[in-house]
């Protein structure tokens, strides 16, 4: 007979609220095979772990079953209590009676049965259950950072600094990201290129990283210390090894008028290009679609200019493995296209708005580019449609975001701030100018923000109208801006030069498709999820796999600077180690039932199962069976419900573990 | 205020045999945050769909249960690659043979719940708890686990009426 027992938590009130756990303490008591049970109020607490390990020595008992919250939360918490009172830590396991009980029921007797339930069939599963040892498995030192925005970089400079290889993977042909974008950034009004282009230089000079740029990802194999991820290295056209970077292939190409992404498409690129003349590496790529070579068969120039003969038309998409240890992503974002068709998307568009028809209603990335000094003006504020300084700019916030029927409930988080900066921008750049600003609510919290912001109104002259616009609409050369003016109760009518809208920040493209690849959750709007919102805000729920940036959720770039360090800690500890423990919940074969048909190698999403012949002394084959490598094991368990001889066994998760629970049910 | 609790003639059991990379998770955003749902889901974890044996459907019938949930990843999105693809072609064509021996297919419900879908979570486990309520209990194989326990050794009309007033 077991000897178990049974701790049940009251979480505070959270659990006692609406559960009688001293009742399910006692109805656990009387369970066949449970020696002991209690209840306290927390038993995460220390006194409470104590509770365990002393229960676990004076009732000499041989499992323990917390009824508490959820396994998610606790679980390596109390193992690791059961584990020092000299309980194996497998055969101490957690009854979610918070989660999935307490707090989704109001009725206190049903809630009570149902909590007394959850002890009933978890005993049972503890009964059935068997001593495990953690599997220990070596740890490759290198990560992987995939996207070089400043999220990535942070990331990749921190781990490098810590001696470790660093691989980084860019879509874009360079490293740099939106932050390259920005012409000023808040709230010191520091310029973005100056602080951010010596750190794309560091990482493309760093001994320890090895960047690849024009690269995605294509592949994701292996799991936590051991990754294989095959890398596809799209055809630059140009050869990375050769080029030397003069440029006298753009200035020479007779294709100038290709619509800069960069600049939001209001700069001009030829189609060989580097995005950016700060562009790390400064090596060109040839846009394929708009190369007259590529497209006609004639031309050449650039590769007839071109000195060290880097020019490759020839050039094929190469894939690459890489092992890693350890992935960091941080993809990033992007911002909402309100031009997109509602029948495309969920997310409905602001056809009211005129954007994509009246040339000068920007976004806010866009002003940026006007702004920046690098950008397709120069740095002056001009208006896209005729080129003249607008003297009247409406900026308008919360465009997509907090907008329930358009499809985005979620705050941008940074658009508040922008847009008080672009106010200043504007008005340093055009002293005659006025700014208005429509805004829901100012959010401003963050170090020295909100003095910025008051800035913009008090000091800088920014009018703020707490308002939503209506409608737009052109008249001549103006656009009208139809709104109101909520806190006076009057409708506003403004006769605005440019207007600026601060659209609501998306995750990236593909980055579902993305995380499909990596194996790691995201919510509905695409972005990542981290694996305990405030407990394990970098790590995901899949072990070895850390979030920086936006790509979690709209950051600004304190904050995307602060997440992406720590995602490089988190990878720093787990490559402290040379050897990694991981669970042992891995599939094991019977040798004596097996009878070698492979349906487990069919279905295993791993490829741990192999065949193993075995032989007698002579060396006869006797029969060929499945066997499963617990290091490449995943533990899912498909390999045990394909079974036709029920041969094969996932450990945590036996046959007869969860027989017994459904029994008990 | 809280509405006068309803009061049902019936209560049915509902088992889900949930993964837990999404629909537990689902579940535990449910809790956190706060969303009520009927008491008479018990939920029993597995690391992925694909480690779920039709054999513990057909078990957890016998056992009582009135309705079965399996729920997962979103194609696509499995932990594990493609463990659900596997749990999914396997329930196909076990839903085609648990209709073919006469149960009603209504009380045995596939979904998809990710771990950031709580509400969904709740809409399937209230859909499929007043669903299952409204059909009654399941009686067929709960009749057939009685018959499997009833040994039949010493088979008199008494003792076969005591048998089937306890079970």
């Amino acid at each position: 007979m077991s000897r178990i027992g049974v701790f049940v938590c009251h979480c505070g009130e959270n659990i006692s609220r609406t559960v009688d756990v001293e009742r399910v303490a006692k109805e656990a008591g009387e369970i066949p095979g449970v020696a002991y049970s209690c209840d306290y109020k927390y038993m995460c607490s220390d006194p409470g772990q104590n509770l365990l390990k002393k229960a676990v020595a004076e009732h000499n008992l041989d499992g323990a079953l917390v009824a508490a919250c959820s396994p998610r939360m606790h679980e390596k918490t109390f193992r690791k209590a059961a584990s020092a009172a000299g309980l194996n830590p497998y055969l101490c396991e957690m009854g979610n009676i918070r989660e999935h009980c307490s707090w989704v029921h109001e009725d206190r007797e049903e809630a009570t049965a149902k909590a007394s339930d959850i002890v009933k069939f978890m005993v049972e599963r503890v009964k059935k259950g068997k001593s495990l040892a953690p599997i220990t498995v070596p740890v490759t030192k290198k990560a992987l950072i995939i996207g070089g925005g400043i999220a990535g970089i942070q990331a990749a400079l921190d781990i490098a600094d810590a001696g470790h290889q660093v691989v980084m993977v860019e879509r874009e042909p360079s490293i740099g990201g939106h932050m390259a974008q920005l012409s000023e950034t808040f709230p010191t009004l520091d310029c973005s290129q100056c602080i951010m282009t010596p750190k794309m230089v560091d990482v493309a000079n760093h001994p320890n990283i090895t960047l690849y740029t024009y690269a995605e990802i294509e592949k994701v194999d292996g799991y936590i210390g051991n990754f294989q991820v095959t890398v596809r290295k799209k055809a630059r056209s140009v050869d990375e090894s050769k080029c030397t970077g003069c440029g006298v292939c753009m200035t020479k190409c007779p294709k100038k008028k290709i619509p800069n992404d960069f600049d939001q498409g209001h700069g001009m690129r030829t189609a060989i290009y580097v995005p950016f003349p700060q562009a790390v590496p400064n090596t060109p790529v040839i846009d394929r679609q708009n190369c007259t070579m590529f497209q006609s068969g004639k031309c050449g120039v650039c590769q007839k200019v071109c000195g060290p003969g880097a020019v490759d038309f020839e050039q094929q998409d190469t894939l690459t493995v890489e092992s890693v240890g350890a992935i960091v992503v941080a993809t990033g974002f992007k911002l909402y296209s309100i031009e997109r068709k509602p029948e495309e998307s969920a997310i409905q568009g602001y056809g009211e708005f005129g954007y994509g028809t009246i040339p000068d209603i920007i976004d806010g990335m866009t002003f940026e580019r006007l702004a920046s000094a690098s950008g397709p003006t120069g740095g002056r504020i001009l208006r896209p449609s005729d080129g003249k300084e607008p003297k009247q700019v409406v900026f308008i916030q919360c465009v997509g975001s907090r907008a329930r029927e358009k499809g985005i409930s979620y705050c941008s988080k940074v658009c508040c701030m922008y847009t008080a900066k672009h106010t200043m921008l504007y008005h340093h750049k055009v002293h005659d100018g006025q700014a208005y600003v429509f805004y829901m609510d100012a959010r401003t919290p963050g170090k020295g923000y909100d003095e910025f912001w008051r800035r913009a109104v008090e000091e800088e002259e920014a009018v703020y109208i707490r308002g939503m616009v209506s409608r737009m609409y052109q008249r001549g050369d103006k656009i009208v801006v139809m709104g109101s003016d909520t806190l006076v109760g009057v409708q506003v009518e403004i006769e605005a030069d440019l207007v600026v809208m601060a659209t609501a920040v998306q995750a990236q493209d593909g980055a579902d498709l993305l995380a499909q690849k990596l194996g790691i959750s995201y919510d509905k709007y695409n972005f990542y999820s981290e694996a305990h919102a405030k407990l394990k805000p970098v790590e995901c729920a899949t072990a070895g796999i850390y979030l920086a940036g936006a790509c979690q959720g709209p950051k600004d770039i304190p904050d995307t600077v602060s997440q992406a360090s720590a995602a490089a800690a988190k990878v720093m500890t787990l490559f402290a180690k040379d050897q990694l423990e991981r669970d042992p919940v891995v599939a094991k074969v019977n040798e004596k039932y097996c009878v070698g048909c492979l349906a487990c190698k069919k279905v295993c999403p791993y490829g741990a199962v192999e065949e193993r012949e075995i032989r007698d002394r002579q060396g006869n084959l006797v029969k060929v069976v499945a066997n499963v490598n617990p290091g490449v094991c995943g533990g899912c368990g498909t390999c045990q419900a394909t079974c036709p001889s029920k041969s094969v066994e996932l450990d945590g998760y036996t046959d007869e573990q969860i027989m017994a629970m459904i029994e008990s049910l | 205020m809280h509405a006068e609790k309803l009061q049902h003639e019936f209560e049915p059991k509902i088992v889900a045999f949930v993964c837990t990379w999404c629909t537990y998770a689902g579940a535990d955003l449910a809790g956190t945050s706060r969303m009520q749902y009927p008491a008479n889901v018990r939920v029993l974890k597995f690391p992925c769909t694909g480690r779920i044996d039709p054999v513990f459907i057909l078990r957890a019938f016998q056992k009582g249960a009135d309705g079965v949930l399996v729920s997962g990843c979103h194609p696509g999105d499995c932990h594990y690659m493609a463990g659900n693809f596997h749990a999914r072609r396997r329930f196909a064509a076990f839903r085609a043979l648990l209709g073919f021996v006469g149960v009603d297919l209504e009380r045995l419900q596939f979904s998809w719940v990710s771990a950031a879908e709580g509400g969904k979570w709740v809409e399937v486990v209230t859909e499929l708890t007043e669903k299952v309520r409204s059909m009654g209990p399941m009686k067929e194989f709960k009749a057939l686990e009685n018959e499997e326990q009833w040994s039949g050794a010493l088979n008199t009309p008494e003792l076969r009426e005591a048998f089937e007033s306890i079970t």
